[in-house]
């Protein structure tokens, strides 16, 4: 019932493919006027080359946080990373100099933000952001550099490069910059590229478009893309592989075909139940569109035992009592529920 | 005089300098200047600063007699069609002693207001980028500094480094400091949380290319008001260091030095304060003019209710 979502998701990496990144037991912690609060707890996951990973969760569940530690962005003195470590090609980023970091990013992990309409200077021209990092991390000179550009915004689509140059991010439409800012962050040749919410703030029409370049430059340039964002749609569409995140933690974890056909967390299930799909109502089974009740907890209340027991429809005493461990439910699918089997026979 | 003149006016646009983006800087100048003069006080303030910067630069082929000619004519004759503002008590034409220290008081302006503007900006921006210690260090500085009255400051200043013209542009120049690194310091920390600032680090960019490419342009705009006001409050406190005798020293055509000369004899002969008097204030009046219409131009509130 699920397949209409899920005809573009290609299951394109092996197993055997090289770990390009890894997260081990990432824990990032804020300073706040309530004590010290761990948006991020525990977190690991590997990357593997020419991977689409997505990682999904509500607002606050630690997706963005995450992404943030890994590039270095935790706003200064509030956030830090509390514990574990973050492996860019078997190089530990935490132990790197300043001069070591500056030339991965760019070159190694490149980023693009939600926002397109202010992640661009607005009193450089586009030509000038774009051959920056060129002439800086390729060594190239002006010249060549301008080329590249040229080249790298014909790859996304902008039309008459070559006049657009000297055009200011003002003069350019928000799906025009995001498409610059992807072209900026490929314009390197990246290993990764990390996308926080990258279609939020664009029309439906655009992300689709967006979404699609992401897939083309993945395939072309052999990067793998580490995908945040909320939207089970997107996920569907662009992912081989799915993190749920809710709460600083992980909760499920595997392909994207198991995840969206056996889902087994009560969360996911909620997720993907709120998601409208044409012709049905909800993704999922019933044919109203559901809601997963209340909000997420804040992170100084937890409530004991299992992280999302006051809010699941399935929870019983020993959810409420005893945290679940994130354990394999089924060959390459991981979950933290303690009625996982149960959710996946329901599914069934 | 020339060469110094040419020295402050590169000063005060040391700061846009560095900015490598001269077309971007161009083009938004361009922008601005057309707003500015749509506001009505603002083309009043550009006119009479444009009349100054004339007088100041043609001072020798528009004044009829030297700045310290004396016997120019008789001493202390009231205004006439030979000496539009009358003479002193040396009998010095005093409309060309007027004209003259236009060229004192542009000097002056350029000169402290770029000696704040650099040094006050860079502190601001190096405290606002950098964080921590250093934040905590250099705005502290700039507190104490704040916590004295600029012209307590300025006194000090001259006391240590002796009473002359330069001296005072210097005095002036570092007792406004605090202003400059408050207003570029406290803009800093809005432009460093914008998304292309961290889009900007992300992708590997250094501390220089940072502060200097981004951050730099797009802190001016505050920082440009606050210049073009400080002009005036500049000419002002050096005029007054010069009337109590601590800035420029007689024979010298400063417009203060010339009030302080005239207490003597203001009684019989009044011109020769009111003139002096008169150019210290339609110059303030026309920087702070000028430099409300400009903070008016930048201000997109102020715009929209145009």
């Amino acid at each position: 019932m699920t397949d209409t979502i899920l005809q573009t998701a290609p299951g394109k990496t092996s197993d055997t493919a090289e770990i390009v990144l890894s997260v081990q037991n990432l824990s990032t912690e804020f300073h706040s006027k309530k004590g010290i609060v761990r948006a991020v707890d525990g977190m690991s996951f590997d990357l593997r080359k020419r991977e689409i990973l997505a990682i999904v969760g509500e607002s606050g569940s630690g997706k963005s946080v995450t992404s943030l530690s890994i590039m270095g962005l935790l706003p200064h003195p509030a956030g830090r990373i509390a514990d574990g470590r973050v492996l860019f090609e078997g190089r530990d980023l935490g132990q790197l100099s300043d001069r070591d970091m500056r030339k991965i990013r760019g070159t190694g992990l490149a980023m693009i933000f939600q926002e397109p309409l202010t992640s661009l200077n607005p009193v450089l021209p586009i030509g000038r952001q774009m051959t920056e990092g060129i002439m800086q991390h390729l060594g190239l000179g002006l010249a060549e550099a301008r080329e590249r550009a040229i080249e790298m915004m014909r790859s996304v689509s902008i039309p008459a490069p070559e006049a657009r140059l000297k055009d200011f991010p003002h003069q350019y439409s928000g799906g025009m910059l995001q498409r610059i800012m992807i072209a900026i962050a490929m314009s390197c040749d990246p290993r990764i590229l990390i996308a926080d919410e990258p279609t939020t703030a664009l029309d439906v029409t655009i992300q689709a478009q967006i979404l699609d370049l992401m897939r083309t430059l993945r395939d072309r340039t052999g990067a793998s893309i580490v995908l945040i964002t909320h939207d089970m749609g997107v996920v569907a569409e662009l992912a081989d592989r799915v993190i749920v995140m809710y709460c600083g933690r992980k909760v499920e974890e595997g392909l994207v075909e198991k995840v969206f056909h056996r889902p087994r967390h009560p969360y996911t299930l909620g997720l993907l139940g709120s998601l409208p799909i044409l012709g049905q109502a909800g993704a999922v089974g019933d044919t109203e569109l559901t809601e997963i009740p209340g909000v997420v907890p804040s992170l100084d209340a937890l409530p004991p035992g299992c992280r999302f027991s006051e809010r699941c429809g399935f929870a019983t005493d020993r959810c409420r009592a005893e945290d679940p461990p994130f354990e394999e439910a089924a060959p390459g699918h991981f979950t933290a529920c303690w009625h996982s089997d149960q959710l996946e026979r329901a599914a069934r | 005089m020339q060469e110094r003149l040419k020295s402050a006016v590169n000063l005060a646009t040391a700061a846009s300098d560095v900015a490598p983006s001269r077309s971007a800087l161009g083009r938004r100048t361009l922008a601005l200047f057309s707003a500015v003069t749509a506001n009505r006080g603002a083309r009043v303030g550009l006119l009479l600063v444009l009349t100054l910067v004339i007088a100041a630069v043609f001072a020798p082929w528009i004044a009829p007699y030297g700045p310290s000619q004396m016997g120019a004519g008789m001493s202390l004759t009231p205004p006439s069609a030979d000496h539009w503002f009358g003479t002193d008590e040396f009998g010095r034409d005093m409309f060309s002693r007027v004209v003259h220290g236009a060229r004192l008081t542009i000097q002056v302006g350029l000169i402290a207001v770029g000696i704040s503007l650099t040094v006050g900006t860079l502190t601001g921006l190096v405290a606002g980028y950098a964080g921590g210690w250093t934040e905590r260090i250099l705005m502290r500085l700039v507190d104490v500094v704040f916590s004295f009255t600029e012209t307590l400051i300025a006194l000090a200043a001259v006391a240590v480094l002796g009473p002359s013209l330069t001296n005072a542009m210097v005095a002036v120049g570092i007792a406004a400091i605090p202003f400059y690194a408050r207003v570029a310091y406290s803009v800093t920390l809005v432009e460093r949380n914008r998304a292309y600032f961290d889009a900007a680090y992300v992708a590997g960019a250094g501390h220089f290319r940072l502060v200097f490419i981004h951050l730099l342009p797009n802190i001016l705009p505050p920082l440009i008001v606050v210049a073009t006001l400080g002009v005036s409050s500049a000419v002002l406190a050096a005029a007054g260091l010069s009337f109590l005798g601590l800035g420029a020293q007689p024979p010298s055509p400063e417009w203060g030095a010339m009030l302080s000369a005239a207490r003597d004899y203001f009684t019989q002969a009044p011109w020769i304060m009111i003139y002096p008097g008169l150019a210290i204030m339609v110059t303030v009046l026309a920087f702070n003019l000028l430099g409300d219409g400009i903070r008016e131009a930048l201000d997109p509130r102020q715009k929209a209710r145009q």
